[in-house]
């Protein structure tokens, strides 16, 4: 069977490896800090989304994401490893969106993609590690959903096979196409990048991205090559209301950010000199920590 | 109309402790408003559920008992919830962020078109009566509160571990009431699209929570093949080894013995923090440990801030001197 496949993909500032710069003076981020990259777990789900492409011949595999102009790299990313058409969701609109108010935005997106089999989306981005996404997508478009999936086994008589993995074990399900699936992070790392497929895609632009270098000696390469061009979609285009989108359509508020302070400690400073080592252990055996 | 609702997990017939811990939080939250506590129980076989929550304060308990809803799916569990929040109209849910609260919270909370927090990590009452959900946000280098205004119920999701577990007691004198539900009428047959081939459940193996030593293991731990020191200590002492985030994604060790805001969350007597940096997201998890010792070769770290002893020093030095005198001493 011959399947289309929709990824979702975040492009999110790495929250993982945070230096000691990531944070301002007033306790907001400041995210130029920190690189941003394909969320990890989306990644595991393109992964997913490539090996059903490989089972399934003439299947396609195309990313869609939702955000600023940059976010493009995400699909040049995903064409660097096998997919095979993109889309860049931004509009003004969608600022300050939770995950309700994008949830609707990728659903009406979807719908105006409209021929599909499978949404595919990591469990949780890592900016926020909600994991709302996923189920909200499926819920608007009014489909099945599989969370936590580790590997999608096959697709068969109209049905896709799913291992999940949760907290104590695993479960397998099979659900009707087409259908939602969140992948984990414990789902196979996805494969590299292609260097055949860099070297093919690596002029891939927006029409925004087009305007933005006009002078740009590749130019000429999007007229001649229709699939270097990224469909860009907004927020009309894919006839969102715009109550619904962004700031407006999302229930929850930020009433207060902080920088956490906790209840600083009149700690003991030790070195690991055999010395210092001996005495702790006296210590804590002392008043009944161990021992 | 307008209580506090729990939603219970059950695995054979036994409610889960995250779905008690909700019910402890949510009793003193109901209790600040002035409204009702009430827990929903959707599987088979829940006839002893009403005796394992009332003592937690459950004024109404909602059962919706039939064999196709256990174990838990999506689809069905969600048209309950929405059906049944449709006539309640409460004004908080609470659900366990567990691999089913996470599953079912944001259908429930899309269907509803109310806001949904996960992972919370303080619950209150704030101005106006509106539930401040407080967690770590940006990989846990914020805390940020989250309220809805507007929108009802307001809804979250907390960790198994983070709020604490506390029957009422029987001086209090609440009576609960048990309601029964024809779940014919709130499921439709294609909440059954979805079909379990296999189900693989086992016994965690590990017993980090109730552990009163932790050795955890950040990234600073640097391999694998050091984490197993790590194990060697928390041996020698009766404890357990948990891990920071950072460890857990770098391989160094298994996804279950996480503690922090995306993990457990423990209050060891013991709590010594081998090469963890400490992010917001981390400490979130530990910092109610009773004595923290954090091995750090940055004295900088920011864990140390915490900690009562602080050793500059690699964790390949030190652990090895550790389990040493700790031998001496106790011969």
């Amino acid at each position: 069977m011959r399947l289309k496949i929709i990824v979702l993909a975040k492009q999110v500032p790495d929250t993982r490896n945070v230096g000691k710069d990531a944070m301002k003076a007033d306790g907001t981020v400041n995210r130029a800090a920190l690189p941003a990259i394909f969320n990890p777990e989306d990644l595991n789900a393109l992964e997913q989304a490539l090996r059903l492409k490989d089972q399934n011949p003439g299947s396609t595999v195309t990313l869609l994401t939702m955000g600023p102009g940059r976010a493009a790299e995400i699909i040049r990313e995903g064409f660097y490893r096998g997919a095979d058409g993109g889309y860049l969701l931004t509009d003004r609109a969608f600022a300050g969106a939770d995950t309700l108010a994008t949830s609707y935005a990728l659903s009406m997106a979807i719908r105006s993609i409209k021929d599909y089999d499978l949404v595919l989306c990591g469990r949780q981005a890592i900016d926020g590690d909600t994991a709302q996404v996923g189920p909200q997508v499926a819920e608007k478009l009014g489909l099945p959903q599989i969370t936590y999936a580790e590997e999608i086994q096959k697709v068969e008589n109209g049905h896709v096979w799913v291992k999940r993995r949760l907290e104590r074990g695993v479960e397998t399900v099979s659900a009707p196409l087409p259908s939602v699936i969140t992948v984990n992070g414990t789902a196979p790392d996805c494969r590299p990048r292609n260097a055949r497929l860099v070297q093919k895609y690596k002029h891939a632009r927006t029409a925004t991205e087009r305007q933005q270098s006009a002078d740009s000696p590749y130019l000429s390469l999007l007229d001649a090559r229709p699939y270097l061009n990224i469909a860009e979609l907004s927020a009309a285009g894919v006839g969102a209301d715009a109550a619904q989108c962004g700031l407006s359509g999302s229930p929850t508020k930020v009433k207060k950010i902080e920088n956490v302070v906790f209840q600083a400690k009149e700690g003991k400073t030790l070195t690991a000199a055999d010395t210092d080592m001996d005495e702790l252990m006296k210590e804590l055996i002392a008043n009944h920590t161990i021992g | 109309m307008n209580n506090l609702f729990v939603y219970c997990e059950i695995e054979d017939g036994i409610v889960a402790d995250v779905s008690l811990e909700l019910l402890t939080k949510g009793r003193q939250l109901a209790e600040t408003l002035g409204c009702r506590l009430e827990a929903v129980a959707a599987g088979h076989n829940l006839e002893g559920v009403g005796a394992q929550v009332f003592p937690y304060g459950v004024e109404k308990l909602h059962v919706f008992d039939d064999p196709r809803l256990s174990p838990y799916a999506s689809l069905p569990h969600t048209s309950i919830m929405v059906k049944l929040f449709s006539v309640e109209k409460p004004q908080i849910a609470l659900m366990g962020a567990t691999s089913i609260g996470r599953d079912l919270g944001p259908r429930v909370s899309s269907a509803l078109g109310s806001g949904l927090t996960a992972d919370c990590t303080a619950l209150e009452i704030g101005e106006n009566n509106l539930l401040y959900q407080i967690r770590p946000a940006f990989g846990g280098n914020i805390v940020a509160t989250i309220i809805n205004p507007d929108c009802r119920p307001q809804m979250a999701t907390v960790r198994e571990g983070v709020m604490k577990k506390e029957e009422l007691g029987t001086a209090v004198g609440i009576k609960g009431e048990t309601v029964k539900y024809d779940v014919t009428k709130y499921v439709s047959d294609t909440d059954f699209a979805v079909s379990i081939i296999d189900r693989q459940m086992e016994k965690s193996k590990t017993n980090i929570k109730g552990a009163p030593i932790i050795v955890a293991g950040g990234y600073g731990v640097g391999s694998k093949e050091n984490f197993m020191l790590l194990h060697e200590l928390a041996t020698v002492l009766g404890g357990e080894v948990g891990a920071s985030r950072a460890a857990v994604d770098a391989g160094f060790t298994e996804h279950e013995r996480q503690i922090g805001q995306t993990g457990l969350t423990v209050r060891p007597k013991l709590y010594i923090a081998c090469g963890i940096s400490g992010q917001i997201q981390h400490i979130a998890g530990m910092q109610e440990s009773s004595i923290i010792i954090s091995i750090n070769n940055d004295p900088a770290a920011p864990i140390n801030a915490i900690a009562d002893y602080v050793i500059t020093g690699t964790v390949e030095d030190a652990l090895p001197k550790m389990i040493k005198y700790y031998k001496k001493n106790t011969k």
